[in-house]
């Protein structure tokens, strides 16, 4: 089993004898577990927002959940279209990838419009894209290529250090925007490429105690001598959420509305009577705490049932990881089940009050179309490297058979 | 390291790290998880208390005062709700810009200046910084139905439906009523606001304050269910209806009322006039001229009306009729003539001889209009109210009482002030040896206090002698120092009018009745004393009223002398230092038993007969159905002077 075999049978893919309509459109050979989740996800987004945003446009009851249904519509097809794709292209392009990332994130620092004090946005016609969304993506598939690139010619530091580099660049320009959670995004997909990439055990847990490190100095050690790294409220945020109730600010309050409507909801929920986000007081109830008024709505059952949908999704990931033809796939695998892991983690322990408050969205649940966008263009990828794996490997066995 | 070639991964060690990725996940999964499970099945019940109170507000619901009604049960004061427009200054953006901001918006729609807006919160805040602040009290409902539109970008800006107080008399009897205010922070300190929170309304002047425990109502409460912006969801979850404060029943006649304000108004000066119920005291009309529109109290006060109201030379809040402290001039001779027949300086016929001329130390005192009456008895005197006469009873008070004329002004109510259920009601000074000479003595002393316009703080009216037997002299015909209020004068008359020597105490109040206009209780107060009058000589000092009005050459005969009821009367013409003479009347009607008395006074008014005379007619008009316009002026022998 030669990459050489591979690329040509996978040239060669359509023209093979005995395969049917299904398989050539790419459906059969998808992961119907990965699917699955994302579109029960979509749903449930759909289905959430139908029943808690009706009064939030006047006069526009169907507002937000028209526009989600829209973007699903279209990240369902991207989804298929990057399935039938060969990921393994992109291994090519990925400098231009990069540069496509950095460039965009360039251009919203340059032109972007600003909302709740951070530029993040640029406006088009029908969509406001955020660009740092799609760039998590694009840095997982330019890493990923990297990994595999510089493999070969470097020492193990250097190999690191300039990783490292590659990553963190991207996520200080995001940090410069400013939105600390999407930063820390590309920050966690960095270190979880590298690690599936193989960097040694010893780089690592220096990494680690690095880290930890930067940590203490950016929220305790600066601030204390006067020279602050991050904005007040990022500050705030990243340590009020360890004794929520003890102080009343800005992002404590969500915090603690979260907790309520969470808490409220109980076992199964108190559906209709759910007021808790339709009352006005939990805020951003349908993009960073959509899990709040979704456990609140459905209560520990709902929100259960949403978790296991992202268990499903980010276990398949890491499955399609090892299933992966390829070393380039594998590190694309991984690094898209650390993106969704770590922002579900982040946003869901947002939630439940063990994590900080950071604008991160839940993927495929959040109100927003470029994160509803890029998330099913990952799942795509992920069905690609899946699709690809499932060819080589039938291919493998009628070469064998033959 | 890995393959370095592209190719599967199936080395181990890829293995491992995937399965520790799996392994952060698991964890990952598990801390959420077992937090899931704790916030919703093993603490949620605290948490669902919680979303409860998040959502539930007591809202106090106003109650509306009682109102003020006059005898007949007719309203003088009553309640209308208005929507205010009100800032809760604590719900306010805490952003200046987006304050600013909206504050302009706001501006533009409800047409109040910026300026005004930051001004009224800074004005009403200053006191009471929990409270709403109200821009404006009567807002069209289509501001109403636009800010509610927009309630989330108008943080703290509310439309409240309020009571406010209504007088659908207008003006009439204004200075009564006083007004109704925010409770303030000193009050809340006081026992008999105990029950009052923040921002309820109490009485603050006049008749509100003084019936403030019967007006007030008891404010309701309703638990509402509302949004994170206050704005009430749905129907009240529980509701303590508020209570209706009583009304209170007023001794007012509004007929009489009417007749003695367009009387003073007639003559367009400063004056009062009051009258009252000879037996007990009920204030039938108390009016004070120049007046003012009560609604200026109502808020949002606005400050500029307010103050020239407070500025104006002729102080038209205040009720002259109980505050107005003036010298009497000769409707004080008939409480002269009572203190010399009961002291035994005078009998009833004595006739005394009236020369024109009375001469004292080196001064010469002579009657209005230089009059010479010849000999004359006390009916007589009263009648054309020679001050020969009188001043001859001055001179024997002085010498042949103890302080008789002073005794018996103090007992039939001079002085102290009445007792009225009105406060801020003033006394009025009755000069006496002591009170001379005990000024003199501080007068000598250069660093004593000074200056007329202190003259009723205690000690400090300067003098340059002590007491004189001209002093009596010129009490006598009420001139001097003497002054007494209108209510005074009333109610002194009343206890000579009276059967029973009842000196009354004058009130507004007549009963309380609760909301449905069942009775709750009756305000009638005893008298404050009576005194001992022998009869004759109330007799003929009523005689020498009567004749005073009702025959020719009688001081205001050319007012009453085709009068249809028989009344008493005297008439008082004060000399004021450059000033115009003040006119007083007073009126008891009908003669002999009167049950109604009436007092009025105009400064700069003239005789007695000129302008108090015809307001007191005017009055007792109203009160016996007689219409003015047909008494006739009688033709005959009308006084050549008045006094």
């Amino acid at each position: 089993m030669e990459s050489t075999t591979s690329a040509t049978r996978l040239r060669g893919f359509s023209d093979e004898r005995g395969v049917g309509l299904l398989e050539r459109s790419g459906f059969l050979r998808t992961d119907p577990y990965t699917a699955g989740a994302a579109i029960a996800l979509i749903v449930t987004s759909v289905i959430i927002l139908a029943l808690t945003t009706k009064g939030d446009v006047a006069g526009n009851p169907y507002f937000y959940v028209i526009r989600q249904s829209i973007y699903g519509v279209i990240g369902i097809a991207l989804m298929l279209a990057l399935t039938r794709v060969d990921y393994s292209r992109f291994r090519e392009l990925r400098v231009g990838i990069y540069a496509a990332m950095i460039g965009s994130i360039l251009l919203v620092l340059l032109v972007g419009t600003a909302a709740n004090g951070s530029s993040r946005w640029i406006v088009l016609p029908f969509f406001t894209f955020q660009p740092s969304e799609l760039g998590k993506l694009l840095l997982i598939v330019a890493l990923a290529g990297f990994v595999i690139d510089r493999a070969r010619r470097q020492s193990e530091a250097q190999r690191t250090a300039r990783l490292l580099l590659l990553g963190f660049v991207p996520a200080l320009l995001v940090l410069l925007q400013p939105d600390l959670g999407t930063a820390l995004v590309y920050g966690a997909v960095t270190l979880a490429v590298l690690f599936a990439g193989g960097i040694s055990w010893t780089h690592f847990a220096a990494l680690g105690g690095l880290a930890m490190v930067a940590v203490a100095m950016v929220l305790v050690l600066a601030p204390a001598v006067g020279a602050p790294v991050l904005e007040g409220y990022q500050q705030e945020r990243l340590t009020s959420f360890l004794n929520p109730s003890d102080d009343p600010s800005d992002s404590s309050y969500q915090t603690n509305q979260a907790l309520i409507a969470i808490g409220s909801g109980g076992k199964t929920g108190l559906g209709d009577n759910a007021a808790q986000a339709r009352a006005g007081f939990l805020p951003e109830g349908r993009t960073d705490f959509v899990f709040a008024v979704t456990a609140e709505r459905w209560g520990f059952v709902g929100a259960a049932f949403l978790l296991s949908l992202y268990a499903l999704l980010i276990w398949r990931a890491l499955r399609i990881a090892t299933l992966s033809k390829n070393l380039f796939g594998s590190m694309i695998a991984a690094g898209i089940a650390a993106m969704l892991l770590f922002q579900v983690f982040v946003n869901v322990g947002m939630n439940v009050g063990v994590m900080p408050v950071t604008g991160i969205p839940l993927p495929l649940m959040s109100y927003g179309g470029t994160s509803v966008l890029v998330t099913f263009m990952a799942i795509g990828l992920l069905q690609s490297v899946y699709v690809q794996s499932q060819l080589a490997s039938s291919s493998r066995v009628r070469t064998q058979a033959l | 390291m890995f393959r370095p070639e592209d190719g599967r991964p199936t080395n181990s060690q890829f293995a491992v790290r995937i399965a520790i990725l799996s392994g952060i996940a698991l964890v990952a999964f598990a801390v959420i998880f077992f937090r899931l499970w704790y916030l919703e099945v093993l603490s949620s019940e605290a948490y669902l208390d919680q979303s409860q109170n998040n959502r539930v507000r007591e809202v106090t619901v106003q109650a509306p005062r009682g109102e003020i009604l006059d005898r007949n049960g007719r309203t003088l004061v009553g309640n209308r709700t208005a929507l205010a427009l009100q800032i809760q200054p604590e719900d306010l953006p805490t952003q200046p810009r987006v304050r600013d901001e909206m504050f302009k918006e706001l501006s533009k729609r409800a047409d109040i200046p910026v300026i005004r807006i930051e001004r009224e919160i800074r004005r009403q805040t200053k006191d009471l910084p929990a409270n709403p602040v109200t821009l404006e009290q009567d807002v069209d409902r289509n501001l109403v139905y636009w800010l509610r539109e927009r309630q989330d970008i108008f943080r703290g800006v509310s439309v409240e439906e309020i009571f406010v107080r209504e007088y659908p008399e207008g003006d009439l009897a204004a200075h009564l009523w006083g007004y109704v205010n925010e409770v303030n922070a000193k009050q809340l300190e006081q026992p008999q606001f105990e029950a009052l929170a923040p921002g309820d309304r109490v009485g603050a002047a006049g008749l509100e304050l003084q019936y403030d425990a019967v007006l007030r109502g008891t404010n309701g409460a309703k638990r509402v269910q509302v949004d994170a912006l206050g704005n009430p969801q749905g129907r009240a979850l529980s509701e303590v209806p508020p209570e209706t404060g009583n009304d209170l029943v007023t001794t007012l006649d509004l007929d009489i009322q009417e007749a003695g304000e367009q009387g003073l108004a007639r003559f367009g000066k400063p004056g009062a006039f009051v009258a009252l119920d000879v037996n007990d005291g009920s204030v039938l009309g108390m009016g004070s001229f120049p007046s003012f529109d009560p609604e200026v109290f109502t808020p949002p006060v606005a400050p500029s009306a307010y103050n020239a109201l407070f500025e104006d030379e002729d102080k038209p809040l205040a009720n002259r009729a109980a505050q107005g402290q003036y010298p009497t001039g000769s409707s004080f001779k008939p409480i002269t003539a009572l203190a010399a027949l009961s002291e035994g300086a005078l009998t009833t016929n004595e006739i005394i001889v009236d020369d024109g001329v009375y001469e004292i130390d080196v001064l010469e005192l002579k009657n209005a209009g230089d009059a010479v009456y010849g000999p004359i008895a006390l009916r007589d005197a009263l009648k054309v109210s020679s001050d020969v006469y009188f001043y001859t009873l001055g001179e024997r008070a002085d010498t042949q009482t103890d302080e008789g004329i002073q005794t018996w002004a103090r007992r039939l109510g001079l002085g102290p002030a009445t007792g009225l259920d009105l406060p801020y009601e003033a006394g009025g000074l009755i000069p006496t040896p002591e009170w001379r000479n005990e000024l003199y003595a501080q007068a000598a002393d250069p660093d004593s206090c000074g200056g007329r316009e202190r003259l009723f703080e205690e000690g400090c009216y300067e003098t340059d002698r002590p007491w004189t037997a001209g002093d009596n002299v010129n009490l006598a015909i009420g001139q001097g120092d003497l002054v007494a209020t209108p209510l005074q004068m009333a109610v002194a008359y009343a206890a000579i009018g009276n059967a029973n020597g009842d000196v009354v105490r004058p009130h507004l109040g007549r009963a309380v009745e609760d909301p449905l206009g069942r009775p709750v209780e009756e305000v009638d107060p005893a008298p404050r004393r009576s005194v001992e009058i022998e009869p004759a000589y109330r007799q003929v000092i009523l005689d020498g009223l009567r004749d005073a009005a009702m025959t020719p050459n009688g001081t205001s005969y050319e007012v009453f002398g085709r009068f249809p009821i028989e009344i008493a009367g005297k008439t008082g013409t004060v000399e004021r230092d450059g000033q115009l003479d003040q006119s007083w009347y007073v009126a008891m009607s009908p003669y002999p038993s009167p049950d109604i008395v009436v007092a009025a006074t105009v400064e700069g008014g003239g005789f007695g007969s000129d302008t108090a005379a015809p307001i007191v007619r005017d009055i007792l008009a109203a009160a016996n159905n007689i219409d003015p316009a047909g008494i006739e002026e009688p033709t005959d022998g009308g006084s050549e002077v008045a006094e």
